[in-house]
C-alpha cells in the first residue's frame, strides 16, 4: 500500500521510533515570536542549556506589536517589556531576528514563506497554532506550547504521536471566483465537519476545487485547519509552490535541485488510504459569515441566524453552546444575515491580509466612501505587504474610503495590542477565531472574506458581494 | 516538574462543550514573560464583571469548590490558539486534573509537560462525574478513578504516564539521543535558513 503525502514527511524525519507512544521527530524550520518564546529561554537558562541550530531558527515579533507609527514609543509596558526580552534572548542565543524596524518584520505566518523560509517536504514549527499556514507548501507545519518551544531550542526535535491522515477533497468549480473565496471554502469545511472534527488528523486538502488555488488562497485554507481542530493542513507542492518560492530573500542556493527531488517525492500515492474523507462541492457555494463564537458556527450570507435547535440538530450540549452563543452576540433567531449592522470592520490577520487579500478588498472599495457608523482598518500580513500594496496605490484607495491604513502585525485578531474592539461592538473581521472576547471583551466578531469585510464595511451591515460588480 | 500523585478532591463542574484557551486565558494576560502567577486570570472574563467583582453564578465563584483539583467538563476542552498560557493558569489555580469527553491536540500535550493530566471518558460518564457532590480519588498508577459509588478505569499513553509519574524534564530524556539526532542532521538535505 502507498503512503500519503503526510507519511511521506513523518517518515522521512523520524530520529527514534519506538513500539508504541510519541517518535522523535527533527524540525527542519523553528519559528518564533515574542509571546510564546521568554518562558523557553527562560527555561534554557535555568538548565545551561543552548540553541541546538540557530541556523534553522528565526524569530519576529507580531502578537502584541503596535500598528501605529512606528517611530513612537510603544506605551503597553508589559508590551514593551515582551518585545525587549525578545531582542535580548535573540541577541543572547544567535537568532536571527527581524524586529519592529526591519522591513522584513509582519506576522510570522505571512513572512515565512515571502522570505522562502518555508520550504515543501519539511517540518516546521512555531509557538502558535496557526503555524498550518505553512502547510499551503506541503510542509508539516505544527502549532506547538512553549515547553516545545523550549524543547526544540535546545535539541531541534519534538516528541509527537502520529496524527491518522484525512482526506478532504474539494470539488468542482466556483462560479464567481472574486465574491467566493479561499475564506469561503474553508469556513463551509467548518461548519460540516465542526471545530473538534479534525481533532488528531492531519488534513491534505485535494482536488481541483484546492489545485485551481493561488498559493496565497491555499494559505488562508491550510491557515483553519486549526479551527478544525487538525493537528496540520498540507496541500501538494505543484508548479505554482515552486513558483512562489523561487527567488525569494531566503530560497536556498541549491533550489532548483530541491525542486526536482520534491517533484518526485511529495505527492500522495495513488493507493494511499486516509483514515477519514470528507468531499466538498463548490457548485453552489455562498459567501459565508460566522453568527456564533466558534467557526464551526457559520452560515451562507443569504440564510437567517439559525435556532438553537436548528444547528444542533439534536445534540442537547452544542444546543446549550448555541444559546450561549446567540446570547453573547446579542443575535436573535431568524434574523437575515444581510440585515445585521456592523460598527467595525478589520481586514487583518495571518489567514487574511496578503497582498492578494488587499487587491481584492480594494475592487470592493474603489471610488466609494465606508458607512459613516463604520470604523474599519486594514492591518497588512507583513511591512512588505503594506509596501507592495503602497506601490500599487492600494494604500490610496483604502485611505480615500476612510480606512486606516496601518503598520503590519496580528493586531485585532486576537487584541494583544491597543487594536481591539470595545465592549458590545459588532466586528467584520477576516480574522480566524470569533470566540466570546477574542478581539476585545464584549466584542462580537464576524468571520468573513475580505471582500466581504469590504462590503460590509461600505454598506453598514452584511451583503452578499455576489451582487457587487468585482471586474 | 513535580511528579503526580494522587489526587483526592471534590470535581468542579464546568458544563460547557468548546471550551477554548482565549476563555481559559484571556489575551491581555499573555505579555508576562515567567510561567507563574497566571491563576488569578484564569478564565477571567466568566468569573468576574467588567468592574472586576465575582460574578456569582459562575461555577468558579462558588465557595463549594473553592480548593477543588479536578475540572470535569465538555467536549473539545482547550481548543484554539496554542497559548501553554491556559495550562499554568490551571495549574497555578490549583487544577491537576481536568476530565472531559475529548481535548483539543495542543492543549492536551501542554497538559502533560506542566504536570496536569488530562483524562478523555465516554460523555455518559463525565455528565454523571459532574453529578458528583463527594470527593473522588484520581490514581494515576493504577489508571482508576474512584467515586461514592463506582470505579471507573481509564486510559493514557504509557510514555506519558511515566513523564508524569516521574515528574521526568522531557528534555533530560530526549538529550540522551544526542547521538542520533547527530546523525539524522549528517543526512538532512534541508539547508540552513541562512
Amino acid at each position: 500500500m502507498g503512503n500519503t503525502l503526510f507519511e511521506k514527511i513523518w517518515d522521512s524525519h523520524v530520529v527514534v521510533e519506538k513500539q508504541s507512544g510519541p517518535s522523535l521527530i527533527y524540525v527542519d524550520r523553528h519559528l518564533i515570536h515574542e509571546v510564546t518564546s521568554p518562558q523557553a529561554f527562560d527555561g534554557l537558562r535555568l538548565n545551561n542549556r543552548k540553541v541546538r541550530r540557530p541556523d534553522l531558527t528565526i524569530a519576529t515579533m507580531d502578537h502584541n506589536v503596535p500598528t501605529n507609527d512606528r517611530s513612537l514609543p510603544i506605551l503597553d509596558q508589559t508590551s514593551a517589556i515582551q518585545i525587549q526580552t525578545l531582542e535580548k534572548n535573540c541577541k543572547d542565543f544567535d537568532i536571527k531576528l527581524f524586529d519592529i524596524n526591519s522591513s522584513n518584520q509582519g506576522i510570522v505566518h505571512v513572512i515565512g514563506p515571502q522570505l522562502g523560509i518555508t520550504l515543501p517536504g519539511t517540518t516546521i514549527v512555531c509557538g502558535d497554532s496557526h503555524t498550518s499556514t505553512h502547510g499551503a507548501f506541503g510542509a508539516l507545519a505544527l502549532g506547538i506550547g512553549t515547553s516545545d518551544v523550549e524543547h526544540v531550542l535546545a535539541s531541534q526535535t519534538l516528541w509527537l504521536e502520529k496524527p491518522t491522515p484525512f482526506e478532504i477533497r474539494v470539488e468542482g468549480k466556483r462560479k464567481n471566483p472574486h465574491a467566493v473565496t479561499a475564506k469561503d471554502i474553508i469556513l463551509s469545511i467548518i461548519k460540516h465537519i465542526g471545530t473538534g472534527g479534525g481533532t488528531g488528523t492531519v488534513i491534505e486538502y485535494r482536488g481541483e476545487g484546492i489545485t485551481d488555488l493561488s498559493m496565497e488562497q491555499r494559505m488562508t485554507i491550510c491557515n483553519m485547519s486549526i479551527e478544525a481542530g487538525a493537528r496540520a493542513g498540507l496541500i501538494a507542492p505543484d508548479e505554482k509552490t515552486y513558483d512562489y518560492l523561487r527567488d525569494r530573500k531566503y530560497t536556498p542556493e541549491n533550489y532548483e535541485s530541491l525542486v526536482d527531488s520534491w517533484q518526485d517525492n511529495l505527492k500522495t500515492d495513488n493507493d494511499a488510504k486516509f483514515e477519514k474523507q470528507f468531499v466538498l462541492h463548490l457548485d453552489d457555494i455562498a459567501p459565508q459569515v460566522s453568527w456564533g463564537t466558534n467557526p464551526g458556527m457559520t452560515c451562507d450570507v443569504t440564510d437567517s441566524v439559525p435556532s438553537p435547535d436548528e444547528f444542533s440538530k439534536g445534540d442537547s450540549n452544542q444546543k446549550k453552546g448555541a444559546e450561549k452563543a446567540l446570547a453573547y452576540m446579542d443575535l436573535k433567531p431568524g434574523t437575515p444575515i444581510e440585515d445585521i449592522k456592523i460598527d467595525r470592520v478589520f481586514i487583518g490577520s495571518c489567514t487574511n491580509a496578503r497582498l492578494e487579500d488587499l487587491i481584492e478588498a480594494s475592487k470592493v472599495i474603489k471610488g466609494q466612501k465606508i458607512s459613516s457608523h463604520v470604523r474599519a482598518m486594514i492591518v497588512p500580513g507583513s511591512q512588505m505587504v503594506k509596501q507592495q500594496a503602497e506601490e500599487m496605490g492600494i494604500d490610496k484607495i483604502f485611505i480615500d474610503a476612510n480606512f486606516e491604513w496601518r503598520e503590519s502585525g496580528c493586531s485585532m485578531c486576537l487584541g494583544m495590542n491597543p487594536d481591539i474592539l470595545y465592549p458590545g461592538e459588532r466586528c467584520a473581521s477576516t480574522s480566524n477565531r470569533n470566540f466570546e472576547g477574542r478581539q476585545g471583551t464584549g466584542g462580537r466578531t464576524h468571520l468573513v472574506s475580505p471582500v466581504m469585510a469590504a462590503a460590509a464595511a461600505i454598506q453598514g451591515h452584511f451583503v452578499d458581494v455576489r451582487k457587487m460588480d468585482l471586474s | 516538574m513535580e511528579s503526580f500523585k494522587k489526587v483526592t478532591s471534590i470535581v468542579t463542574p464546568l458544563d460547557k462543550v468548546n471550551v477554548d484557551t482565549d476563555q481559559i486565558v484571556p489575551k491581555q494576560f499573555l505579555k508576562l514573560i515567567q510561567k507563574s502567577g497566571f491563576g488569578k486570570f484564569l478564565f477571567f472574563d466568566w468569573r468576574y464583571d467588567k468592574n472586576e467583582n465575582k460574578k456569582p453564578d459562575f461555577v468558579l465563584n462558588d465557595s463549594r469548590y473553592n480548593n477543588s483539583k479536578i475540572l470535569v467538563t465538555g467536549d473539545n476542552f482547550g481548543c484554539g490558539s496554542s497559548r501553554e498560557h491556559a495550562v499554568w493558569a490551571l495549574l497555578d489555580y490549583g487544577f491537576s486534573v481536568i476530565i472531559a469527553p475529548s481535548f483539543a491536540d495542543i492543549f492536551f500535550s501542554n497538559c502533560f509537560k506542566n504536570g496536569i493530566l488530562p483524562i478523555s471518558l465516554d460523555e455518559k460518564t463525565v455528565e454523571k462525574l459532574q453529578q458528583e457532590t463527594s470527593p473522588i480519588e484520581v490514581d494515576l498508577e493504577k489508571q482508576t478513578i474512584k467515586t461514592s459509588s463506582d470505579e471507573i478505569s481509564f486510559n493514557i499513553d504509557p510514555y506519558k504516564k511515566k513523564i508524569l509519574l516521574d515528574g521526568l524534564d522531557d528534555i533530560a530524556q530526549t538529550l540522551q539521543y544526542e547521538d542520533k539526532i547527530t546523525d539524522f542532521e549528517k543526512t538532512s538535505k534541508i539547508p540552513s535558513v541562512l
